[in-house]
């Protein structure tokens, strides 16, 4: 990564670009064959998206396939052929992701709001529908025509009333009424339609995967406008009526037994609110709050008192993870790196072990070793420390894991370093009156420092979005008394993630604000690795 | 013993020299054997929890009792969930995802160092910023994403290996600096010529400048690979079923479920799944240091 191998340096780079030959036919075939699959690929996968109302899926995968036609088919930028599979990877997981995790930071998008305001109110009408009491249960069958596919409908529900001695067939179809069955005389035991002329009756399992379909049927029932049947079971249907209707009117939801549930503002988002000022069931819907989660973060005295503690708590444990592994790893390799300490390469093979082992494997071993009752540490030394249960051992130890774990890499550079620093450079120091230390300080330690510097920022980098070694080793854990979502050891990441995914219902909208300013500290961490590693000088 | 300098041969049994060999050297090998024991001692300890059938280690004693192969029977049994599952998709998930992340890689770095174009610095820069953002930042979009894609296509959803590769792809073009500097080293006129004699720009990248960057692809790969093992975040969000899981997911989820204290079952695991790579890490010793330095980080 020198600047000084660079190639193109030299006279008019452009030029030195020879025209592409003709493609051999292997190679003609292989892309035909290529982009025949890509259009078999995108003729199978439209019509779904489009189905599913997959707008963003439908878009990418749109513009996929008149990318790779574009670039593929003709010969007009080549570079491209190159560059389009690793970017377009990047650009539909890495960029789009973080572009709509922007957008959902100014909405409301969470567990109880993930739908439209119609879609809401309507599953709330349906789940509200409840029996008439005294009403009659139906056994029920389904029918199709015959020259139908059972599977599709149209379907007709054949019912007879368990209170009925005369067991009069009642006949139910979407938009209709239920009312006697006038057509040929259906086959009839044991209280139930068996068989109807010119009907096929739906198996059990059938009706079980035509459940959803038969529950949205609207059949009135017989006698009430306002009531309607629905099936109950895959053999039994029964007659209700919905409970809790919106009031366009009034923009509200009205029970019947009179409660109004009026539009509010909850929080940051409108909802329907029930009379004990919650939101009705917890459910809301999609909408644009605006910056008020942002406000919500940056204002409420408790949760940026929460965020900023996450926030220095992060700084602190990246500076520490890689000020620590740094000094130890440097010492390390002052003291190993010795010509009169044999076997050199049987000591660095051996420490190296910690960076050998999967770092996932490492930390959940150790989150076992600070056990406060069978732990190994405790036990090794004698200890009754409860680590996990106090927020600061726990931080200490995290830090100690993040040691034990991260040493060997900052021992192998540090080790690369020293033996890439001239023997002579000690030798003047030595020779100027300077002793072991001091030369160790003045003279070896900044040298090492200038070659190390980069790794050093980028493994702070690392660190700093390190959500395994918070998650695994300590869940983020203790939890704090009234800090409902950030734990003892959480790092903004970790926060981020029980905000989003955590037990006490899941708030995306808000946990995005959260990742947004994350975005904008990752961004602000990245300029200054750009500065430092001096990246820039390489960009030729 | 001190080494075998003349001066120091020299002055051998003298009280005074033995106290410089100390001052000098012998304190090295102190420190040394008190690392080896804070490396080693962890290590060997889950060894022998891993050997011990009761698993626990409430006993006194930091030995196994009685060594077994209990624990490494219980778990490939599929006693505490589907192991040889969880190893399997991990090795699948952990190939194809370096796989396709270093083919992707090195194709983009081969036009971004051969191929002049308009707009290449600005998409190195803007490349090499986009990468310093993970994709675990933007994990509330992702989850929601694959969420939507698992209903049209059940193949690619949540609780779907494949649907996670995918997820994971995003870091497609992660290797692409170190990919880079290497093809900056090779002289340009190696790949001049063979156009001159008439190969493509894809076989002079297939045939001339892939097989010289095999070394520094070799290493990326490996260290790529160890980090997709410990890739936990998007993994636990995503691979909800017992049959998906990754072993992190898993092995997470194993320990997550047991309180008692008995993880003779788990450091089992931690066994089996860490010395394949250390072995592997071994033999490569050589590669990998130079990868690390060269600034390649594993996770």
């Amino acid at each position: 990564m020198t600047s000084t191998s660079q190639p193109g340096a030299g006279p008019a780079p452009t030029a030195s670009v020879p025209r592409e030959r003709n493609t051999t036919l292997p190679g003609l075939i292989a892309k035909i064959i290529f982009l025949g699959i890509v259009l078999a690929i995108g003729v199978y996968a439209v019509p779904l998206l489009i189905h599913y109302k997959m707008w963003m899926w439908l878009a990418v995968m749109v513009a996929a396939v008149v990318l790779i036609f574009a670039i593929y088919l003709t010969k007009r930028f080549i570079p491209g052929k190159y560059l389009f599979p690793g970017t377009a990877f990047l650009t539909v997981f890495l960029i789009i992701p973080v572009v709509l995790t922007v957008s959902y930071s100014f909405t409301n998008f969470g567990d109880g709001s993930r739908s439209s305001k119609e879609d809401m109110i309507a599953a709330v009408e349906s789940e509200s529908f409840k029996r008439t009491p005294d009403s009659p249960i139906y056994t029920m069958a389904v029918g199709v025509a015959a020259d139908q596919n059972a599977a599709d409908g149209p379907f007709t529900l054949f019912l007879i009333s368990m209170d009925d001695a005369d067991q009069t067939v009642l006949a139910g179809r979407h938009g209709q009424a239920l009312a006697p069955w006038d057509g040929d005389a259906p086959t009839v035991a044991d209280g139930r339609v068996t068989a109807v002329p010119g009907y096929q009756l739906l198996t059990p399992r059938q009706i079980n995967t035509a459940y959803a379909e038969l529950q949205a049927m609207d059949v009135a029932a017989p006698g009430d406008g306002q009531a309607a049947i629905k099936p109950q079971t895959p053999t039994q249907a029964y007659q209700g009526k919905v409970t809790i209707k919106y009031d366009a009117a009034g923009d509200r939801l009205v029970s019947d037994a009179g409660v109004v549930y009026p539009n509010q503002t909850v929080g940051t988002a409108q909802c329907f609110v029930a009379p004990d000022g919650k939101c009705f069931q917890g459910k809301s819907w999609l909408q644009n709050v605006g910056l008020k989660n942002y406000s919500r973060l940056l204002t409420d005295s408790g949760i940026r008192t929460q965020f900023l503690a996450a926030f220095a708590w992060t700084l602190v444990f990246s500076l520490a993870s890689v000020c620590l592994t740094f000094l130890l790893g440097f010492f390390l390799a002052l003291t190993l790196n010795d010509e009169r300490v044999r076997g050199q390469k049987g000591w660095r093979a051996f420490l190296l072990l910690p960076y050998a082992i999967p770092g996932m494997i490492s930390l959940l071993i150790w989150s076992q070793f600070f056990n406060k009752d069978f732990g190994l540490i405790n036990q090794l030394f004698g200890l009754d420390v409860n680590w996990f249960g106090d927020p600061t051992m726990a931080k200490i130890a995290v830090i100690l894991v993040q040691l034990w774990m991260g040493f060997p890499y900052m021992f192998i550079v540090c080790t690369g370093a020293l033996q890439s620093i001239p023997g002579d450079v000690k030798e003047a120091a030595r020779i100027d009156g300077s002793t072991g230390l001091s030369t160790t300080f003045r003279i070896i330690m900044p040298l090492l420092l200038i070659s190390v510097a980069p790794l050093l920022v980028a493994s702070f980098a690392f660190n700093f979005n390190n959500f395994n070694a918070i998650q695994l080793l300590t869940q983020g854990g203790p939890s704090l008394s009234g800090q409902f979502t950030r734990g003892g050891t959480d790092i903004l990441i970790s926060m981020i993630y029980k905000q989003a995914f955590g037990g006490s219902g899941t708030d995306f909208g808000f946990a995005s604000a959260m990742s947004v300013l994350l975005f904008v500290l990752t961004g602000v961490l990245a300029a200054v690795q750009f500065r430092i590693t001096k990246r820039l000088e390489n960009l030729t | 013993m001190s080494a075998s300098a003349p001066l120091a041969q020299l002055h051998r049994h003298t009280a005074g020299s033995r106290k410089r060999w100390w001052v000098e050297v012998g304190w090295r090998y102190i420190i040394g054997i008190v690392m080896v024991l804070i490396v080693g001692v962890p290590v060997l300890y889950i060894i022998g929890v891993s050997l011990d059938p009761s698993g626990s280690t409430t006993a006194s004693s930091v030995f196994p009792s009685k060594i077994t192969f209990d624990n490494y029977a219980a778990l490939l049994g599929g006693d505490k969930g589907p192991f040889g599952r969880w190893y399997l998709n991990t090795l699948i998930v952990c190939l194809v995802v370096t796989v396709l992340q270093i083919l992707c890689s090195a194709l983009a770095a081969y036009a971004f160092s051969r191929l002049r174009f308009t707009g290449r610095r600005v998409g190195i820069l803007a490349l090499l910023l986009i990468m310093m953002f993970p994709n675990v930042l933007a994990i509330i979009a992702l989850y929601s994403m694959f969420t939507q894609l698992g209903e049209a296509f059940p193949i690619f959803g949540l609780s779907t290996i494949a649907g996670y590769v995918l997820c994971l792809m995003g870091g497609a073009l992660g290797q692409v600096w170190l990919v880079k500097g290497t093809l900056d080293s090779i002289p340009q006129s190696l790949d001049e010529a063979a156009i001159i004699d008439g190969a493509s720009h894809f076989q002079v990248f297939s045939r001339i400048l892939f097989p010289i960057l095999i070394p520094i692809i070799a290493t990326t790969a490996m260290l790529a690979f160890v980090g997709i093992i410990s890739e936990f975040i998007i993994g636990s969000m995503f691979l909800k079923s017992a049959d998906s899981m990754t072993l992190a997911v898993g092995l997470y989820g194993l320990l997550q479920g047991d309180k008692t204290g008995n993880y003779g079952v788990f450091a089992a695991g931690a066994v089996m799944v860490s010395v394949p790579v250390v072995v592997l890490f071994l033999f490569l010793q050589r590669y990998i240091v130079g990868g690390a330095v060269a600034g390649a980080v594993k996770g």
